[in-house]
């Protein structure tokens, strides 16, 4: 949640921009099923942000989305009954009855948890890479209290996690054992509503009341602005020329197949190419 | 036009008593006004109508008029009081709204509609009027207390207020980025005009450049006039209170003043040779060649022994190790070479005294009979979160002390005396001295010099990441520039606090320098 400013293409862009490209990307991967397709997908995204100088903070969330990605896989392998290669029989679960793991199953569940970290690894871009200020600047000129919460709220998150750390310091040096976790709960919870109180008397003062819907900047388009909302519309062309032509196609039930052919292959290099090439252009970065 | 004027202002808290009584007084355009007030005097209730927080965002129970560049708050909410009044308020971290320097301070300008390109030019010269422009582009959570407060200082002068209201902006800051806020603030005023009306514990550090002194008293307006005025009437700063003990008719307002009213004399008197060292007693802490490292070397092979009953101030600059020699010490944070030990418990108050209180009434937090002990039993059913900062940090000290871990042998404090005024200040000194007195080690992380000055026997100075100085506080705070109390740049190294002070400048008879 912690936006910082880096010398890359992709922060150089106009914010919307930004947000758009990575909101594109998340897309693209939900489109696609073919395993091939989405790893070279995964692999763009982990490129990208190696290129903004966001890597460390983006394997962050992918590290935080492993866990969950597992998850989606076991439950989903468990609970589909679908598919001919069976792996292992005769599992008997109450309520559930008798399930079988095929390897149908097996493969179209870690696509799932596969689409799912791309798709955190994009919500990790667009945290580590997009100003949420002139994000939300956008926002407010079309719906100012909006706006301005969602600005407020994203500010308090740092906050809160910087009070909580300071009290659990505190619990630590009066050796507490644990035992008093609703009370802490309760200072944590009353904590938060002081600070929003605090932030709700700061918001009048700076006159919120008034509120007026900020005006449109007039700012000429940037050599990054252009490449990356080019990027965001092939990517989104190409994702749906590639699902209507079955370009990536990929059938997971009753067998496995298609066998891998030069489509996917291609699909996968043109999709890493229009990810990465934006980031080649690294002229005007700085601010 | 006065920039505020009130006549006859009562306010009430919704279901509380009158928190203001009949208030009426005048500020006028350029001057800088300092309130003045113990805790709950009504000070930021004050401020608070005066932008029209009260009664608007408070609610309660208002009556007489208050006239804000001659917006009555009446008939004007906070919203367009904003454009003629600025307002800061005391904690840094809920006073900045947006994830960027350069947003939080286009917020109150896009707020009013001003056009894009005069947001920017706002932006523009607030950044450059208060030397943050080398801060516009940062995040705001990467910002310390003191710049975070300077960004919202510049928030609230984006628009070219004609009054700025501020309630304690130094309370949350160590003094050093307190005493830039302050030397910012009287920049403002004196060239851009603007009005100033300042709510500070800190008044040796406003009152040189203020004009006018309020005084408030349970809510009432009890003095009005210059500041040699006020400290007259209560000698509220070392030096004022220097020359009552010593039977001076003069109040200065500033070191200057001082060493111009009593002459030559007392700093030419010899300065005191070092100290004798006290004799060693058994070891409650000991520090040897201790480390600790992350991205730098914070603490660089640090020695230190600390004797069982000492009282140890702990003082350096911002950055140079005093927060984390005490966590070290307390064992919160495992050196990263070195050994530290301790005869005992080893009891850590850290800087956020509300970060020990949970409970939702006094005595749940302590038993009655210890609230008694430590002097607090008057407190017990109030709600912890209503205490002033200096009851509150009474109340953590005492949580930490009777811990369930038992007595302990060494207490740290870490910048205990933050935002406290001056009779809390006196009380904890005195709360230290017992506690030392009955063979507990006080280590307190201060810049405050007045109270090291008061409580310590012994001051560390820490440079770099290790003791720099370590010597008797006589000797440490006598000489010092920067490290000196204010009875110690007046008188020099002669006297520390204003009771020696006073006692040097009677034993001398200093003859009075007429006007």
């Amino acid at each position: 949640m912690i936006y910082e400013r880096r010398p890359s293409p992709l922060h150089a862009a106009r914010a919307w921009v930004a947000a758009v490209w990575c909101i594109t990307l998340g897309l693209v991967a939900l489109s696609i099923e073919q395993p091939v397709v989405l790893g070279a997908l995964l692999a763009a995204v982990l490129g990208a942000a190696a290129a903004a100088h966001a890597g460390r903070r983006v394997a962050l969330y992918l590290a935080w989305g492993v866990p969950f990605a597992l998850v989606i896989a076991l439950i989903n392998t468990l609970v589909t009954r679908d598919g001919i290669t069976v792996l292992v029989r005769g599992f008997n679960l109450p309520v559930l009855g008798q399930l079988d793991i095929t390897l149908e199953a097996a493969v179209y569940s870690a696509v799932l948890g596969l689409r799912f970290l791309i798709v955190i690894g994009c919500a990790g871009l667009l945290a580590a890479c997009v100003d949420p200020d002139e994000l939300l600047r956008a926002v407010r000129r079309m719906s100012v209290r909006s706006g301005v919460t969602a600005a407020v709220a994203t500010r308090l998150v740092p906050v809160l996690a910087r009070d909580a750390r300071r009290l659990a310091e505190a619990r630590r040096t009066v050796g507490d054992d644990g035992r008093r976790r609703v009370a802490v709960l309760r200072a944590v919870t009353s904590g938060a509503l002081d600070r929003a109180t605090d932030v709700a008397a700061t918001l009048e003062v700076r006159g919120f009341a008034l509120a007026s819907r900020p005006g449109r900047e007039r700012r000429p388009w940037s050599r990054h602005d252009l490449a990356f909302a080019a990027s965001a519309l092939a990517l989104a062309l190409l994702g749906i020329l590639a699902a209507a032509e079955g370009w990536a196609g990929f059938r997971a039930f009753p067998r496995l197949g298609p066998a891998l052919g030069a489509e996917p292959l291609l699909l996968a290099g043109a999709l890493c190419l229009l990810v990465l090439l934006p980031f080649a252009d690294r002229r005007g970065v700085g601010r | 036009m006065s920039v505020l004027e009130l006549s006859g202002v009562s306010y009430a808290y919704p279901g509380e008593p009158d928190a203001l009584r009949d208030v009426s007084l005048t500020v006028e355009p350029g001057e800088f006004v300092v309130v003045s007030g113990g805790s709950g005097s009504g000070k930021s209730t004050l401020l608070r109508a005066a932008c029209g927080l009260v009664p608007h965002f408070h609610g309660g129970v208002f009556a007489g008029r208050l006239r804000c560049a001659g917006l009555d708050t009446r008939e004007h909410g906070p919203g367009e009081l904003a454009a003629v009044a600025g307002t800061l308020l005391q904690d840094p971290e809920t006073q900045v709204l947006m994830g960027t320097v350069r947003a939080e301070l286009a917020f109150p300008l896009e707020n009013r509609g001003f056009a894009p390109a005069a947001v920017a030019r706002g932006v523009e010269e607030a950044a450059l009027a208060l030397g943050i422009a080398g801060l516009l582009d940062r995040s705001t959570h990467e910002l310390s207390g003191g710049e975070l407060q300077r960004v919202a200082l510049g928030a609230a002068l984006a628009g070219r207020p004609q009054l700025l209201l501020l309630d304690e902006p130094t309370s949350q800051l160590d003094p050093v980025a307190g005493d830039e806020l302050l030397g910012v603030l009287r920049r403002v005023n004196e060239e851009w005009g603007t009005a100033v009306l300042l709510a500070e514990h800190r008044l040796e550090r406003c009152l040189p450049a203020a004009d006018r002194v309020l005084a408030l008293e349970a809510g009432r307006l009890a003095f009005d006039g210059t500041p040699e005025a006020f400290l007259q009437r209560s000698a509220e700063t070392p030096i004022a209170r220097l020359f009552s003990l010593a039977g001076r008719p003069e109040r200065p307002v500033t070191v200057k003043d001082a060493r111009r009213a009593l002459g030559a004399a007392p700093r030419a008197a010899e300065e005191p040779g070092p100290s004798a060292a006290p004799a060693p007693r058994d070891a409650a802490l000991t520090l040897q060649r201790v480390w600790f490292e992350r991205d730098a070397a914070i603490l660089r092979s640090v020695d230190l022994r600390i004797g069982a009953g000492d009282t140890v101030a702990l003082m350096g600059r911002n950055g140079a190790g005093k927060s984390t020699l005490l966590r070290v010490a307390a064992g919160l944070w495992k050196p990263t070479r070195g050994k530290v030990s301790a005869s005992g418990r080893v009891a850590l108050l850290l800087q956020n005294p509300g970060d020990y209180l949970l409970e939702e009434r006094v005595d749940r937090e302590l038993p009655a009979p210890q609230l008694e002990a430590a002097g607090l039993g008057h407190l017990a059913a109030r709600h912890p979160r209503d205490l002033s900062g200096g009851e509150r940090q009474r109340l953590a000290l005492e949580i930490v002390l009777r811990s369930a871990a038992g007595a302990p042998a060494v207490v740290c404090l870490d910048e205990p005396t933050r935002g406290m005024d001056r009779g809390h200040k006196d009380r904890l000194a005195r709360r230290l001295r017992e506690l030392a007195a009955g063979g507990t080690a006080v280590v307190v992380a201060t810049h405050d010099a007045e109270f090291a000055a008061a409580f310590a026997a012994r001051t560390v100075l820490l440079g770099d990441g290790r003791p720099v100085a370590d010597a008797p506080t006589a000797d440490v705070l006598g000489g010092g520039w920067y490290f000196a109390t204010q009875t110690a740049r007046v008188l020099g190294a002669a006297a520390l606090t204003p009771e020696q002070g006073a006692e040097l400048i009677t034993d001398l008879a200093v003859p009075e320098v007429p006007a």
